[in-house]
């Protein structure tokens, strides 16, 4: 998608080159093309038109670099403005007082008991004493699955089977959490429709009670234009203090977080990464611009590959590489470091079209292919895999007992090791070859040679 | 492309425009004016068309105002007919095999299949006949208790396995116990999965095997339910379920509302599955058979 609205802002910037400023005119094509793709994310039209208006607004007089491509300087503009408007400067949450009471409110099934249970597990890291409180006294069995919730992650939940008055519940939740020295209360209410007014009012009814420090909204990240009149009707009625985007590990746009974000102003706390509980993290502005432009999250994919490789780890495997002398060993570290930058899923997801290759890949199968190789390869001795020329035949029925596998198994691993050192001589003696050439390319050689 | 063939076009351009505004003239009709498009476009686009799918609509909706006379039809009433024909379809009564029918209901997390299937339950119950389900979402905590209050509300059998058990083993059971029961149908209401994670739609398609494999032809109908607040995305998620599992139809929940579920336009364009309930509350009898003229005056109401 990013490769498509930059291809067309290029086109239509193509004759921009040379003409010094930005104008309204040679704008306005590309700015389309840009609002195409805000809807085509879910974005509300309103909120894409005022979105445009700003962006335009801001371009318009701007000087078109030389350096860069204008139609990259445009979505560059774009994400910025974005960024900006995701963002938030009070993103974390306000648990101050003897007994912090979180309110979660939103739609049906936009996913309020799994986030409760995850925000009570991430509390809990940070040194919280949560206690989860069933108040959805409408849907059937969701107490049960917030009481299973709390049995997985080990944190009380607080039930009143069968009780149908919230305000009731809520009382005797308080009561429960003094005498167990529960520090914070995540009330987890029922899913109800923004325009149900009795429901509505039961939820004013609860805040006025228990004076809840955060009221979240939780929002399903695939929610489309609807977005807008979720957002104003629950902020109009309880004035939330943030909200929770889930399911954004499906491949919606979620161009729902723009609009949320630009008719409440409140920010956007956490985001839902999946089905598992641990699965929940702070939201990421950046991330988000990214996702609703199409452009994957290349910054966020650098980051964390900065954070895990090991620079001089790095600059020893360069050398080795050039000497050929990879090591199973070395292959090995380098299983490591793949497996400690996340799950595979999440990483390719990172890269723009990222999503749109996963979908034909089982990523399940490709890790456990990758802790087998690892298991195959600790079960060798030392020296073999120094030496990986040794392994003869009866080592490698060794190494397969000793893994759990097959020969065949074994030999896979060996021919995959073989080709990947032979591939690393190559490379290295292309590098020598290219520092050559470079020394040469400052006398004036052939520059761009090497590109494709 | 030959330079002859791309004058043909060129001119075969021209030479519509001409014919429509020949059209125009000759049956005295107004030319459509950018305030009304525009409040068009904004209409459809609010009730999550996507945009596409607006485009097709408004060009058609500027095809019929502008040739059709100075009688005065507004351009609203024409965008309305627009999409009730392309709704328009025969299949959406539920299918009734001699014997049992399996009905498996699938979609993504949260968007009420577990609703859906006990309110089918009661619908073909209220119908005289009998109808049991199979609680095959074992993933979810509390699921299969949520369709067993169900079960014990609107007295069907449910047949459940444990939390975190072979979804598949459990429908091979339900088959099993509709077969004894001589039900009439069996709704499986299986686990939300997001259509993008590929392991899951695989599980899902092995749950259809053993179903297959158990009550050969089964499971005669795949439903889809679709949360009417969904935007785009639901185009994707019924693209990647109907690839993975052949779908029969769709069920667009939450309409109740003030959501239009417009994104099933641009579904069934692409896709043509006929949309066979929409779901208007959360009590049994709040599921009701589609109809599109209806739909289509929904989409318009403020």
């Amino acid at each position: 998608m990013f490769d498509s609205l930059s291809q067309k802002l290029q086109n239509a910037f193509r004759n921009l080159r040379g003409l010094g400023k930005i104008s309204e005119e040679n704008v306005s094509e590309s700015l389309r093309e840009v609002r195409l793709a805000l809807l085509d994310a879910d974005v509300n039209f309103k909120v894409a038109r005022d979105f445009i208006e700003r962006v335009k607004a801001k371009a318009i007089g701007e000087e078109v670099l030389q350096s860069v491509q204008p139609g990259q300087q445009i979505v560059k503009a774009i994400h910025d403005e974005l960024v900006d408007l995701l963002g938030s400067e009070n993103a974390a949450l306000n648990l101050s007082g003897n007994q912090a009471c979180i309110m979660m409110v939103g739609l049906h099934g936009s996913g309020k008991t799994t986030s409760s249970g995850k925000l009570a597990r991430l509390l809990q890291k940070q040194a919280r004493t949560p206690l989860l409180v069933a108040a959805d006294v409408y849907r059937p069995a969701a107490m049960d699955q917030l009481e299973t919730l709390g049995k997985q992650l080990d944190i009380p939940v607080f039930v009143m089977k069968g009780e149908t008055d919230v305000l009731k519940i809520a009382r005797n939740a308080f009561d429960y959490a003094k005498q167990h020295h529960r520090s914070t209360l995540i009330f987890d209410t029922a899913g109800r429709l923004q325009i149900d007014e009795p429901l509505v009012q039961e939820l004013v009814r609860l805040r006025d009670l228990i004076k809840p420090q955060e009221i979240l909204l939780v929002l399903d990240a695939a929610t489309g234009q609807e977005a807008v009149n979720v957002a104003t009707h629950f902020d109009k009625a309880l004035n939330i203090t943030g909200s929770i985007l889930t399911k954004l590990d499906g491949d919606a746009r979620g161009g729902a977080a723009l609009s949320l974000k630009s008719v409440t102003g409140k920010p956007i706390k956490f985001a839902g990464m999946g089905e598992k509980l641990e699965d929940f993290e702070p939201f990421h502005p950046e991330r988000m611009a990214s996702r609703i432009l199409g452009m994957g999250d290349v910054v966020s994919l650098v980051e964390k590959a900065a954070e895990t490789f090991d620079e001089n780890e790095a600059k020893r495997m360069e050398e080795k590489m050039r000497k050929g002398e990879f090591t199973l060993d070395d292959f090995l570290n380098n299983l490591r470091q793949m497996k400690k930058l996340g799950s595979m899923d999440k990483l390719i997801g990172m890269l723009p079209g990222g999503s749109e290759a996963l979908k034909g890949m089982d990523m399940d199968k490709e890790e456990k292919r990758f802790r087998r190789m690892e298991g195959i390869i600790c079960a060798m001795t030392q020296r073999e895999r120094l030496h990986p020329a040794i392994i003869n035949a009866s080592r490698r029925k060794r190494i397969a007992k000793g893994s759990g596998v097959q020969v065949s198994d074994v030999n896979v691993v060996m021919n995959q090791f073989s080709q990947m050192q032979q591939m690393m001589k190559k490379m290295g003696r292309m590098q020598k070859m290219m520092g050559k050439m470079g020394g040469m390319a400052g006398m004036g050689g052939m520059p761009g040679m090497f590109r494709k | 492309m030959g330079l002859f063939q791309k004058f043909k076009e060129g001119l075969q351009k021209t030479h519509n425009k001409l014919v429509h505004e020949i059209k125009r003239v000759v049956t005295g009709s107004p030319k459509l004016t950018g305030a009304t498009l525009e409040e068009l476009e904004a209409a459809l686009i609010a009730a999550d068309l996507g945009m596409a799918t607006t485009s097709q609509i408004i060009s058609a909706v500027k095809k019929a105002y502008e040739t059709q006379g100075s009688t005065g039809v507004d351009v609203f009433g024409i965008a309305k007919r627009e999409i009730e024909i392309s709704l328009s379809n025969t299949a959406t009564a539920l299918r009734r095999e001699p014997g049992l029918t399996v009905v498996s209901i699938v979609g993504v997390n949260g968007t009420g299949k577990t609703t859906t299937a006990a309110k089918l339950a009661h619908s073909v119950q209220s119908q005289g006949q009998t109808a049991v389900l199979g609680a095959c979402d074992t993933f979810r905590a509390a699921a299969v208790e949520q369709l067993k209050l169900w079960g014990d509300r609107l007295k069907v059998p449910v047949i459940a396995g444990a939390h975190g058990a072979d979804p598949a083993a459990i429908a091979h059971d339900a088959i099993t116990a509709a077969l004894a029961r001589n039900a009439q149908y069996l709704f499986i209401d299986t686990a939300g999965r997001l259509h993008t994670k590929q392991n899951l739609m695989q599980e899902l398609q092995k749950l259809h095997r053993v179903i297959g494999k158990k009550l050969p032809g089964a499971p005669h109908e795949v439903l889809l339910v679709l949360d009417a607040t969904t935007g785009m995305n639901a185009l994707n998620q019924a693209r990647e379920f109907h690839k993975a599992v052949p779908l029969s139809g769709l069920v667009v929940t939450k309409l109740d509302g003030t959501s239009k579920g417009g994104m099933v336009v641009a579904i069934q364009k692409e896709l043509g599955l006929p949309i066979k309930f929409i779901g208007l509350g959360e009590k049994a009898d709040d599921l009701q058979p589609f109809d599109a003229k209806q739909f289509a005056e929904a989409l318009f109401a403020d």
